[in-house]
């Protein structure tokens, strides 16, 4: 008798806690999320408020002054701008750069792979320390790109010391980190193509020159839109590698978002103005992300469907 | 489609070897410079033939540098470990976390899912100074400042997302028949979850584990803004390191050696789920 009566409650309680099992798997992730969502209200908060660290009395609401000044700081101008130059300039030279080198490696040879393999190692060097190992090659007294420079006829070029080359010098490093990351993706699209547009141009006869403007780059434009849009969300953010390079100098030459808000927080104890620069270039990733991923579901729903 | 001249080939050879050269040199010449003393560093011009010496490497383990002012006492093996300390207990926090919600997000398309699953990616590409500048004035109230446990909940900033999304791909991608047979079978929810669920998102799992592992190990801000000399990873140990040793070239270049070598050599070993991981299931090639 015992031993029919048992499923019953059993089957009960699984149905109940079927129906909580999700939300409780989830739990512990979303507090996590919920933890970190506190300090993002907080900076709003903050970007609201006249504070500063060393004057603790003077605290008080100043609603949008923060943001208001912002329209005749030029160093806000600035900022915005160093910040969009260097996001755009990156995402170009690293999309023309990827796409070519994914083209030179559309082939699956034993080489292609290896160099493919090979070039994951910029790609996984911290940018940080990418930016350390450019300032030792660009060092006047003994760095190797110094002495190239010179030998090439540069006598005065200082890298990241002067304000007339210190963008390209930061940009550089980008390049070489985050070039294989477009490249990657790029490849793993080229050769993702199905092949019979490009054996039905070749029996035609097209030259290969307008296959790739007619029928490879067409079908490769989602790819390279998500690459390209998500590398622009990681650039206008770089911190790494200017700070480690350069710290926003000389003078305020790479003064980029976070950086500008990292030094106003921790040198000028400016914490209102270092939280409004933040949330404004928040609102920037946020309609940036949002096209991203809109962007990129697409892409995949495609991946999925497509195979 | 398949007559290549000769002129072609020569030129995607040197076009190649261009490609190679740029992104391959500054990894040879920092690892050279790291077995040359002062003196063979500061040669001009340059040269590629040297004596190579350990001394940089020794001076780093031992924790003792020897110039000609005196003898240095640096901590850079502490930063290493440090490193080690943050990315292991990152990595391992972010799995137990966000595999079985990723699991819960993939099978159950419970109310408000999508939108956490899009909450948690948005986290992704917010700047991460707007959570960590309040987090720091947080952390002096709540005693967390400066502590492992603090940065390690931090770092699931940067976890946490990808393992969700990349493990997320890879349990949507296995059918759940498998999982209802067993279920049918009379084995419980649990059961079916670690016997059949997590052995077939294996490699998803490790993908996204070992990514994950990578963006830790690499992080430079978070522990810039919240840790104390004695808690940074190697990113920021190397930069200061570079201030505190002031011209002692060879033992930087070394430190830089020591500390991209574990993210490089992972990346060599497990080139091709990296690959997959980056790609965050976006294409499959």
């Amino acid at each position: 008798m015992t031993v029919a009566a048992d499923p019953l409650p059993v089957k009960r309680r699984m149905r109940v806690s079927r129906k909580a099992l999700p939300y409780l798997l989830s739990l512990p992730a979303l507090l996590v999320c919920i933890g970190i969502l506190i300090p993002f209200f907080t900076a709003v908060w903050y970007s609201l408020q006249r504070y500063r660290l060393s004057q603790p009395w003077n605290r008080g609401m100043n609603w949008g002054e923060n943001y208001i000044d912002f329209l005749t700081d030029p160093s806000f101008w600035n900022t915005l701008k160093v910040s969009l130059l260097y996001a755009g300039l990156t995402v170009t030279f690293q999309l023309i750069l990827g796409l070519a080198i994914a083209l030179l490696l559309q082939k699956r040879t034993r080489l292609n792979n290896l160099i493919s393999i090979m070039l994951l190692m910029p790609l996984m060097t911290a940018p940080a320390l990418a930016a350390l190992m450019f300032k030792l090659m660009t060092n006047p007294n003994f760095g190797i790109l110094s002495y190239f420079a010179q030998s090439i006829g540069f006598t005065d070029f200082r890298w990241g010391a002067s304000p007339d080359t210190a963008l390209f010098t930061v940009i550089l490093v980008d390049i070489w980190v985050y070039t294989p990351f477009i490249m990657i993706l790029l490849l793993a699209g080229l050769r993702s193509l199905p092949t019979q547009p490009f054996e039905a141009a070749a029996l035609d006869g097209v030259p290969r020159f307008q296959q790739f403007w007619r029928i490879t780059l067409p079908m490769l434009t989602p790819h390279i839109l998500t690459a390209s849009l998500f590398r622009l969300l990681e650039s206008i953010q770089q911190f790494d590698i200017i700070y480690a390079m350069t710290q926003g100098g000389p003078g305020d030459t790479l003064m980029v978002f976070q950086v500008e808000a990292y030094l106003n927080f921790f040198q000028s104890t400016n914490v209102g103005r270092s939280a409004a620069l933040l949330i404004i270039l928040w609102a920037i990733t946020f309609f940036l992300s949002n096209i991203f991923i809109k962007n990129w579901l697409r892409l995949r729903e495609r991946a999925r469907g497509g195979v | 489609m398949e007559h290549t001249s000769a002129l072609e080939r020569v030129l995607r050879g040197a076009a190649l070897s261009a490609v190679v050269l740029f992104f391959m040199f500054p990894i040879f010449w920092i690892v050279l410079m790291s077995f040359q003393t002062n003196e063979t560093i500061l040669r001009s011009p340059p040269s590629m033939v040297f004596e190579p010496t350990l001394s940089n490497y020794v001076a780093l383990i031992t924790g003792r540098l020897e110039t000609q002012a005196g003898s240095l006492d640096i901590d850079f093996m502490r930063n290493l470990m440090n490193s080690v300390i943050l990315s292991v207990s990152s990595v391992a926090l972010a799995l137990v976390l966000g595999v079985p919600a990723a699991y819960a997000f993939a099978r159950h398309k419970f109310r408000g899912s999508e939108d956490i699953a899009f909450t948690l990616l948005s986290f992704r590409f917010a700047p991460p100074l707007l959570v960590l500048l309040p987090l720091t004035l947080y952390f002096q109230q709540i005693g967390l400042a400066d502590t492992y446990v603090g940065l390690v909940w931090v770092y699931q900033l940067i976890c946490l997302p990808l393992i969700l999304w990349i493990v997320r791909g890879y349990f949507e991608d296995i059918s759940p028949d498998v999982e209802h047979a067993y279920r049918i079978a009379g084995h419980g929810w649990g059961a079916t979850f670690m016997k059949i669920a997590l052995p077939l998102a294996g490699p998803g799992i490790a993908a996204a584990g070992l990514l994950a592992f990578i963006f830790a190990w690499n992080n430079f801000i978070f522990a810039l803004v919240l840790a104390s000399a004695d808690k940074q990873p190697v990113t920021v140990g190397a930069l200061a390191f570079v201030t505190a040793s002031g011209i002692q070239y060879g033992q930087i270049a070394a430190a830089v050696v020591l500390s991209i070598a574990p993210t490089l050599a992972l990346a060599l070993y497990a080139q091709r789920y990296l690959v997959e991981g980056l790609s965050l299931g976006a294409v499959k090639g």
